[in-house]
């Protein structure tokens, strides 16, 4: 609506004004300019890049002939015909739907939990934000020593409790790492879904649970039919974002542990890293980049729609 | 009456009570954290749960080895909130308030790049770096992790700017002032809030940052506490309160915000699509 007006005020009919509306528009332009620029720099120039890239030939002397000769699919014939790809892949997968599942379930427990009148209420609330805005690296190396299988407070008190004889090896061993990875990734993305998700409940109407609690619902009913329902828009908005920030994480990965054992860890962003960076072969590291973007792409759709049915009414 | 009553504040109390307990059970790694790096030579053998006599050796410790990362991750930290807002406030002004051709499709694109995962900037712009002499600079790091905070900034900024009624703008105009004069004076103060927000997540993200940390940097020149730390953890653990200590050190601007900024953090989530 402001566009229509601002542009009838911005085409005045004389020669010499239109050439003064022609430099208010430069002029406004200069606004945006700066970012415009960094942003195509920053994001726009990175994804054009990755896709040549993937194309090249990079070797470690590169580094020093600056040589990357065009080498067509060598690239992405070299990557997938690797099994660490597929492997990559499907624990990246494994990671994302598993963190997904635990953060949403156990944050949306803690909303609903919250969202009931007592005293501390927001005081809890508010420092349970902590896990989420410690640096993700920092909360890895942390974790690291917890679940270490000899001397990690976890297995002491699995111990203690009577849980576990002999300790289990969270790290060390490849049929558990990832799952101590998930573990460890729904610690910390808990906090988000679970204030965002309190937000969505606190804007339901409380006359529908009046008016549910006078046609006899119970509480799970009430959830079922009321909670759940109006809260959809919020719900999608959380999983479409912790799916793009899950399936590109790398920080808690390398640190927790390194992608091993045995590589049991290795998700497309950490390949992309040890591809690019370890083996300094950047041209397959752009593969796996390409596919991982290429997922992110796919839900990224999804989330524009959400996100402009979201902003459709009001703001 | 009265029994309802007494019933619904024996509820209040258990809900409480459970609160605590949550809270007890998520935040036991901080705890943790905290407490192992209270406890001197706990190199090899596991921590106590307590700390019965607690020292500050591990600090100590600590700041000698990482204290200069901490002072790096700072400047960095504060260099990339310089950048974000000097990018973030003029444009989502313009593209809140200018109507301009391709607006749409700008912040469009905004939200998009909140997409694109840090490694796949990081393996493209490596080799730029290369090519500009940006790899091991300051410079090079803070421009590549106000990225983290920018997108976010700018949708941020727009939603609030956009309700700022252009009359106000105008008003000042006829007094002579030109649109960017305006803009700093009355649009930036009016905006304080988002400001703040926007800056807060900046700092916090670009804090934050790992991957371009690691992969933009061949030298120990320009090293922040978060590859301090990783390469702290790389080659075998010899000294765990140390590295706690310094993990503690690194998650205090989280915490010091978390208690001084709490309604511009909670603002920030409201707002929408971050991290």
């Amino acid at each position: 609506m402001t566009t229509a007006t601002q542009e009838k005020k911005a085409a005045p009919p004389t020669g010499s004004s239109r050439r003064g509306a022609g430099r208010r528009r430069l002029y406004q332009w200069l606004f945006v300019a700066p970012a415009l620029v960094y942003m195509l720099a920053f994001f726009g120039y990175p994804l054009v890049r990755n896709v040549l890239m993937s194309f090249q030939e990079f070797t470690p002397r590169t580094y020093f002939t600056g040589e990357s000769p065009f080498n067509g699919l060598e690239n992405w014939r070299g990557v997938f015909e690797n099994d660490l790809f597929g492997d990559a892949l499907w624990q990246t997968i494994l990671f994302t739907i598993g963190s997904l599942v635990g953060q949403f379930t156990i944050g949306l427990g803690l909303a609903v939990f919250f969202s009931r009148r007592f005293h501390l209420s927001a005081f809890v609330r508010a420092i349970l934000l902590l896990p989420w805005l410690v640096p993700m690296v920092v909360s890895a190396v942390v974790w690291r020593r917890i679940m270490d299988e000899d001397h990690g407070v976890l297995n002491s008190f699995l111990e203690t409790v009577g849980l576990s004889s002999d300790g289990v090896a969270w790290l060390s061993s490849p049929s558990v790492a990832l799952l101590s990875a998930i573990l460890v990734n729904i610690w910390i993305g808990i906090p988000f879904n679970m204030v965002i998700l309190y937000g969505g409940l606190q804007e339901i109407p409380r006359e529908l649970y009046e008016a549910a609690s006078l046609d006899g619902a119970g509480p799970w009913r009430t959830f079922r039919s009321v909670t759940l329902p109006m809260l959809r828009p919020v719900v999608t908005v959380v999983l479409v974002l912790g799916f793009m920030s899950t399936i590109k994480i790398l920080d808690l990965i390398l640190a927790l542990t390194g992608g091993g054992p045995a590589d049991s860890t290795q998700t497309l962003g950490t390949l992309t890293y040890q591809l690019s960076f370890l083996q300094l072969d950047f041209g397959q590291g752009a593969v796996v980049g390409n596919v991982l973007i290429l997922i992110s792409a796919v839900f990224a759709v999804l989330y524009l729609r959400v996100n402009r049915a979201d902003h459709q009414p009001g703001k | 009456m009265n029994r309802t009553e007494g019933r619904a504040r024996v509820r209040r109390t258990w809900n409480t009570v459970a609160a605590l307990l949550i809270l007890a059970v998520m935040l036991f790694p901080v705890y943790w954290m905290i407490s192992t790096a209270l406890q001197p030579h706990t190199s090899i053998a596991s921590a106590d749960l307590i700390p019965t006599s607690p020292s500050f050796d591990n600090f100590r410790n600590a700041l000698d080895s990482q204290g200069g990362s901490l002072v790096t991750s700072l400047i960095v930290a504060l260099g990339a909130v310089v950048v974000c807002l000097a990018l973030a406030a003029p444009a989502a002004y313009g593209l809140a308030q200018f109507g301009l051709r391709g607006g749409r499709a700008i912040v469009f694109g905004t939200l998009i790049t909140q997409m694109v995962p840090g490694i796949v900037v990081a393996n493209a712009l490596y080799s730029a770096y290369a090519e500009l002499n940006l790899v091991n600079s300051y410079l090079g790091l803070i421009l590549a992790d106000a990225s983290l905070g920018l997108p976010f900034a700018i949708v941020l900024l727009r939603a609030f700017m956009v309700s700022i009624p252009s009359e106000v703008v105008e008003a000042a105009m006829v007094d002579g002032a030109n649109r960017f004069t305006a803009f700093v004076r009355i649009v930036l103060p009016m905006s304080r809030n988002a400001l703040i927000t926007s800056g807060l997540f900046a700092f916090l993200f670009a804090w934050a940052d790992f991957i371009f940390a690691l992969t933009l940097n061949t030298t120990d020149d320009v090293k922040p506490v978060t590859l301090g730390i990783y390469q702290f953890i790389g080659a075998h653990v010899s000294d765990w309160g140390a590295v706690m200590a310094t993990a503690v050190l690194s998650a205090i601007p989280a915490a010091i915000l978390l208690v001084v900024a709490q309604k511009y953090i909670a603002a920030g989530i409201a707002g929408g699509s971050i991290k």
